[in-house]
């Protein structure tokens, strides 16, 4: 019983960061109907920039924690502008290709600037644990998951309760008729990638002291951010993180309890899940069925 | 005769072909090997991408699965290598078909997601077991040798193999693309919905073109493996499936004597290209050629250029010199033109 809760914990706090990329994928993907492949480059990036910012890596900050959030928000907001929204009257399969240009150059730049090599990234939590009732609950799960939820409540509440954040929700929906009540779809669409960028760059801060960072240390969580978005429904920020959730305690339980499902088989057997989706249920648990006109 | 392509373009590649070996070092014809079976990778990828309008981010491992085959069959059954280069293409295209059922299934970005996970997830597999693929080792092939009684240098032995190949894929790639199957390729790119009111089997369409670029790709991958003569893990990375579709972009999506130029990209980028574009920035501003990443950063942005200006590739730039100037053209019929990369 206590493997199963310590499973539980440790799934919760990898789901979170999966939920969190998942939610950022899915800001972009309602406003533009484009999946950002760049997004876990992006926040690899932004993690460097932290780094960086926390004298390569001797200790966590939180101001630097800050700092990078909005220097993400600002690096977000930017590349919309200037690499994505030239090619906004281009077909979404050149949009897509763009965006895979943006992976692979900050893929290259962060290795040029920063080297290929493993680099530690320090945690903001103490590595003890609490002990309730004989199960170790580890500190680093806790704080992971609580900071990524503070995060999400955070663009929730704005989202739900301020005019901008109305009228961002308008543009993702129609942006037709957004626009002709005077909102700035182009300027809210900078918006969008902004706080994607923003949320991105928490999860690869979380993410960073278990994996260590590199340049290629968010691909692997790329996909489990596909899988929970896919799961959750493409287009339901909060099946994305549903998703993420489920599908990190789900790996863990799998990894835990199923013997042959070693680290190695984790990649595989979460493709294996999105496809499962894909067949059984492919508007997610979350999603709606989209009737297609021509 | 038509549906094999133009005979002379055709005519003029084929001597080409044969002169190079005769102008260039063994080096370069080892290179010029490469652009070989590049370029089957490229027409596999293309028939899904330009002409059937499905991204994949993925097809590095149909080239890792058949080299994989090739490499388990030569070493671990003592296969000859040349015969296992259809085998390679098979299982490819098998596997690649398994995954197309449920992959292509629905319209939108849900393909370009899926096959992003393939490379990593195929790396994945390769080290959980290792008694069959070799692990994190990997295998060893025999050394490069001319072989059926030829008495050659290794390079152009490989040359031949390669490029034999590769005008023998070219030819099938026209014929897939030309018929019946070639026009519902076209109409699922241009619209899905409308294909389907046509009777089109739109997810059977799909899935089919996935399986024939797997195809292509694990032939390709299976040359691969003969030409370098080991295989492991890192052999088939993500980038390589990205610098896939780069190449075809570059080449121009939809277009398959465009996939020449896309391979001569994806073969010499890394090695004399991507450097070379460097020292000429170098020269204004102090940059380490060689620094990890900036091949990277170069091929980025060269695909970013290549979006923003040429978005139909070097066939697009190509046809547009040949063509009357474009103030004297009709407008085209999209069906035939390039595909959405506009």
């Amino acid at each position: 019983m206590q493997t199963f809760f310590q499973t539980l914990t440790t799934g919760l706090s990898d789901g979170s960061i999966y939920g969190s990329l998942a939610l950022a994928l899915v800001l972009i993907y309602k406003a533009t109907e484009v999946i950002n492949f760049a997004q876990g480059e992006m926040a690899m990036f932004t993690t460097y920039i932290a780094w960086a910012l926390m004298g390569h890596g001797s200790t966590f900050e939180w101001w630097a924690f800050f700092a990078t959030l909005g220097i993400a928000f600002v690096g977000g907001a930017a590349l919309q502008q200037t690499v994505i929204r030239p090619l906004e009257r281009a077909s979404v399969l050149t949009a897509v290709m763009a965006t895979i240009a943006l992976l692979v150059i900050l893929n290259g730049l962060a290795a040029w600037i920063w080297s290929p090599q493993l680099q530690f990234f320090p945690s903001p939590f103490p590595t003890s644990s609490w002990v309730i009732g004989g199960v170790h609950i580890s500190k680093q799960d806790a704080g992971t998951f609580g900071v990524v939820m503070a995060c999400v409540l955070i663009l929730w509440l704005f989202f739900r309760f301020t005019k901008l954040g109305l009228a961002m929700r308008a543009g993702a929906l129609n942006p037709g008729a957004a626009r002709l009540m005077g909102v700035r779809a182009s300027w809210l669409l900078a918006l969008g990638w902004g706080f994607a960028a923003a949320l991105g760059a928490v999860s690869g801060m979380m993410v960073a002291p278990t994996v260590f960072l590199t340049p290629n240390m968010m691909q692997a969580v790329l996909i489990y951010a596909f899988a929970a978005a896919i799961l959750g429904g493409l287009e339901s920020p909060v099946g994305a993180i549903a998703g993420g959730l489920s599908l990190g305690v789900l790996l863990n339980m799998l990894g835990e309890y199923v013997h042959p499902v070693t680290t190695e088989l984790r990649l595989p057997v979460a493709l294996g899940i999105l496809l499962v989706v894909l067949l059984v249920k492919p508007a997610g648990l979350f999603g709606r069925v989209v009737v297609r006109r021509v | 005769m038509k549906r094999l392509g133009n005979p002379i373009a055709f005519g003029v590649l084929v001597l080409a072909v044969i002169a190079a070996p005769f102008i260039f070092s063994n080096y370069r014809t080892y290179q010029l090997a490469f652009v070989g079976l590049y370029l089957v990778a490229l027409l596999g990828l293309d028939i899904l991408t330009g002409f059937t309008g499905q991204i994949s981010l993925g097809h590095g491992a149909f080239m890792g699965i058949g080299a994989y085959t090739t490499t388990i069959l030569v070493v671990d059954h003592g296969v000859r290598d040349i015969w296992t280069i259809p085998l390679g293409g098979v299982v490819a295209g098998i596997i690649g078909l398994a995954f197309g059922i449920p992959a292509t299934r629905f319209a939108g970005p849900y393909l370009a997601l899926a096959t992003f996970a393939i490379p990593l997830a195929f790396i994945g597999i390769l080290k959980r077991y290792p008694d069959f693929t070799g692990g994190n080792v990997g295998k060893n092939l025999p050394q490069l040798h001319s072989q059926l009684g030829w008495h050659t240098n290794p390079s152009i032995w490989f040359y031949v193999v390669c490029w034999v190949v590769a005008l023998v894929m070219l030819p099938l790639a026209f014929v897939i693309v030309r018929g019946r199957f070639g026009r519902a390729m076209r109409s699922v790119r241009d619209s899905e919905i409308a294909a389907a009111a046509n009777g089109v089997s739109t997810a059977g369409v799909k899935t089919l073109a996935f399986g024939i670029s797997a195809f292509f790709c694990g032939v390709a991958g299976s040359l691969y493996a003969i030409g370098i003569t080991y295989v492991n893990p890192d052999t088939f990375p993500i980038d390589l499936s990205i610098l896939l579709l780069v190449g075809i972009v570059l080449g121009g999506a939809g277009s398959l004597y465009g996939m020449l130029f896309g391979a001569l990209f994806v073969e010499f980028i890394r090695i004399s290209w991507g450097p070379a574009l460097l020292n000429l920035f170098s020269r204004v501003h102090h940059i380490d050629t060689h620094a990890p990443g900036s091949g990277l950063v170069v091929y980025g942005v060269v695909l970013l250029l290549v979006l923003y200006a040429a978005p139909a590739g070097a066939a697009g730039l190509a046809r547009g010199l040949a063509g009357r100037p474009a103030f004297l053209r009709r407008k085209e019929d999209p069906s035939l033109s390039d595909p959405g990369l506009v």
